[in-house]
């Protein structure tokens, strides 16, 4: 048995709104393999999103412990934190999260700006590249308000990959697209799954979740069911299966 | 993460809002160029009076007569004369070294004639070494010579002022002038020296062969007879001035108190110094307050920038921008804003002191080191008023950021 890419024990994330305490996270035990594709499902307020951002180092644990690739993640501190965030994560967001006014191609490479000893050529290289496995390498110097929703959402997942990392996180990366563009970017998904990066979604879509190879339900903090899909969907497939969309 | 790619990001925030960044910046601009105006002016005026200073001559060592002293009082009545004597030029010539030249100076005034046209003015007399003292050079004819002045010939040289007054264009090399009625001929006029650091209009004097003046225009009159010493060099002047005074003393040994005054071009060129600086640091004070506004001006963008940008800033640091990269990024954006005013505002400044200059006749001089000064405090001034709004942007909770709407 290889050593998991993710470890997590008895995680709690409990944090304050105003006077009131929220237990977001009761005690959260799971271990994940590289190279699995993992939807978390459960309803809203659930604690799915809180693991995401734990999982995704942007928040710290309140008590439990948390490795990434043999890093033990809850005793570091911010500084290799955000460089564990810069190299072995990359996040997709459910409203993109790009920086407006700025091309796509700067956002993809945004993330190699802050990463130390790369020359110009070996941003470009990167930049490019992740690009081109989104497919988008067309669209790379329109702004973000040029751009569709799907579209939007390629070039965000560009740059979550554009520093090759280890763990690719998507917080409901379809919720705001349609669903014919959701499908397409659960392809592309699939697709990044293929070439080697262990993915991780949170949706409450349970379509949206057949894509995936391993299915964790969330319940009050807590997980109630952990099971394999293997009888999992194709996005090309269904993709092939939709009737042709005109383009404009 | 390298300072240059910070640079550039920097850069590139502020490209995205040109119109706030320029109004942010014109507050530097304004200030900047104020300061650099202000210190050129100053500077200006300095110079124009150590022009002044120098244009008394080169190391200028005078004596003049105390007529406050107990010596003068008692020989008021006596008729003796001046206090500072014709003899005690010859004495320092001789006996204090580090003496280039030395000349007697008698002052007086009086009508000038020529034809029909009348001019009153200074008459000076003086001894040949007195030209070169001053530094005085003839634009047409000659000085008088050394043998004029021992003989008392009535000639004289004309100021430029003296000569257009009574001559217009004419030459008057070898005209007779009547000086109080007294035929005096022409042989030179000197070239224009300007004004003096009292404002005196350098140019309005006739100068003649002391030996004259004293005997035709100062009667039995005690003339205030003035010595003018040049020395060798200027760090002579110390030492020549003390030996001066050890020596006046010693030929005036009766008198209970000095009558003598002994001044140097040091003396005025320090007093006129310190006011041109108190005036040009005022100057530069005042502008430098609309410096400072500029600087709060900065600060109050960056916060409105950093409040404007929380989920730029919370996106940056979810793909891996750390606290001081944060930092960094908005304090730069602080120091080119505030840098790049500078620079403006010193080519600005520049430009307006040469207006200035040329309008109101003065040499502004814009120095290296007031454009030194300018840089360095605009730089300082961008990472002092950077500095709070950076560090709110750096310390923003990363989660709160992201959602922030």
């Amino acid at each position: 048995m290889p050593e998991p890419l993710i470890k997590i024990e008895h995680l709690i994330k409990t944090y304050f709104m105003g006077d009131v305490e929220v237990h977001a996270l009761r005690g959260v035990d799971v271990t994940i393999q590289a190279g699995e594709f993992i939807a978390i499902m459960g309803a809203s307020g659930s604690g799915k999103t809180t693991l995401m951002n734990l999982v995704g180092c942007l928040d710290k644990p309140t008590s439990g412990k948390y490795s990434l690739d043999g890093i033990d993640v809850h005793t570091i501190d911010d500084e290799d934190l955000a460089q564990l965030r810069n190299q072995k994560i990359g996040y997709v967001f459910q409203s993109f999260y790009l920086l407006t006014r700025t091309t796509a191609y700067e956002n993809v490479e945004l993330p190699l700006l802050y990463r130390t000893k790369l020359s110009y050529q070996q941003r470009k290289d990167l930049t490019l590249k992740a690009l081109r496995n989104v497919s988008i390498e067309d669209r790379a110097h329109h702004y973000p308000n040029q751009l569709s929703g799907g579209q939007q959402q390629r070039v965000a997942i560009a740059r979550a990959i554009v520093n090759e990392p280890v763990l690719l996180l998507a917080d409901e990366p379809t919720g705001n697209l349609d669903s014919r563009t959701s499908v397409e970017v659960m392809a592309v998904f699939q697709e990044l799954h293929q070439k080697g990066i262990t993915v991780i979604l949170v949706t409450h879509e349970p379509d949206i979740s057949q894509y995936a190879q391993r299915i964790i339900t969330f319940k009050d903090g807590k997980i109630r069911s952990d099971s394999p899909n293997p009888k999992y969907r194709s996005a090309i497939e269904d993709l092939k299966a939709l009737p042709p969309l005109e383009e404009d | 993460m390298s300072i240059l790619a910070i640079i550039r990001i920097a850069f590139k925030s502020l490209q995205r809002n040109k119109t706030r960044t320029f109004l942010t910046m014109l507050g530097i601009i304004i200030g900047v160029g104020a300061v650099i105006t202000m210190l050129a002016i100053g500077q200006g005026a300095k110079k124009i009076i150590e022009d002044q200073v120098n244009s008394m001559g080169t190391n200028v060592i005078t004596i003049s007569s105390n007529f406050n002293s107990s010596r003068s009082t008692a020989s008021s009545g006596a008729g003796t004369g001046s206090l500072v004597k014709v003899e005690d030029v010859d004495a320092i010539k001789n006996q204090v070294k580090g003496v280039l030249y030395a000349s007697p100076v008698v002052r007086s005034f009086g009508q000038i004639k020529y034809g029909s046209m009348n001019w009153r003015t200074q008459v000076q007399g003086s001894d040949v070494d007195y030209f070169y003292i001053r530094d005085m050079q003839v634009s047409q004819g000659t000085l008088f010579n050394s043998n004029e002045v021992r003989s008392g010939s009535k000639v004289c040289v004309l100021g430029q002022t003296v000569y257009t007054n009574l001559f217009g264009e004419d030459d008057p090399i070898g005209k007779v002038i009547r000086i109080r009625n007294i035929p005096v001929k022409v042989v030179g006029v000197l070239k224009a020296k300007g004004q003096n650091v009292m404002g005196n209009d350098q140019d309005d004097v006739i100068i003649c062969p002391y030996t004259m003046v004293l005997t035709r225009f100062m009667g039995d009159h005690r003339p205030p007879l003035m010595i003018n010493i040049s020395a060798e060099s200027k760090e002579m002047i110390p030492i020549v001035q003390q030996d001066i005074i050890n020596l006046m003393q010693q030929r005036h040994r009766d008198t209970t108190s000095e009558d003598f005054w002994v001044r140097t071009q040091t003396d005025m060129a320090e007093t006129s110094e310190t006011v041109s600086n108190t005036l040009t640091l005022l100057l530069a004070s005042i502008a430098g307050i609309s410096l400072l506004v500029g600087g709060i001006g900065i600060m109050n963008i960056m916060l409105v920038s950093v409040t404007e940008r929380i989920k730029e800033i919370g996106i940056r640091m979810a793909v891996g921008a750390r606290k001081r990269d944060v930092l960094l990024q908005f304090i730069i954006e602080a120091v080119s804003i505030s840098v790049l005013g500078g620079l403006i505002g010193i080519a600005l400044g520049y430009i307006a002191a040469r207006i200035v200059g040329q309008t109101m006749h003065w040499t502004v001089s814009v120095t290296a080191w007031s454009v030194v000064l300018a840089v360095t405090f605009s730089g300082a001034i961008g990472i002092f008023f950077g500095w709070y709004p950076a560090k709110k942007a750096a310390n923003l909770n990363l989660i709160d950021a992201l959602r922030y709407e």
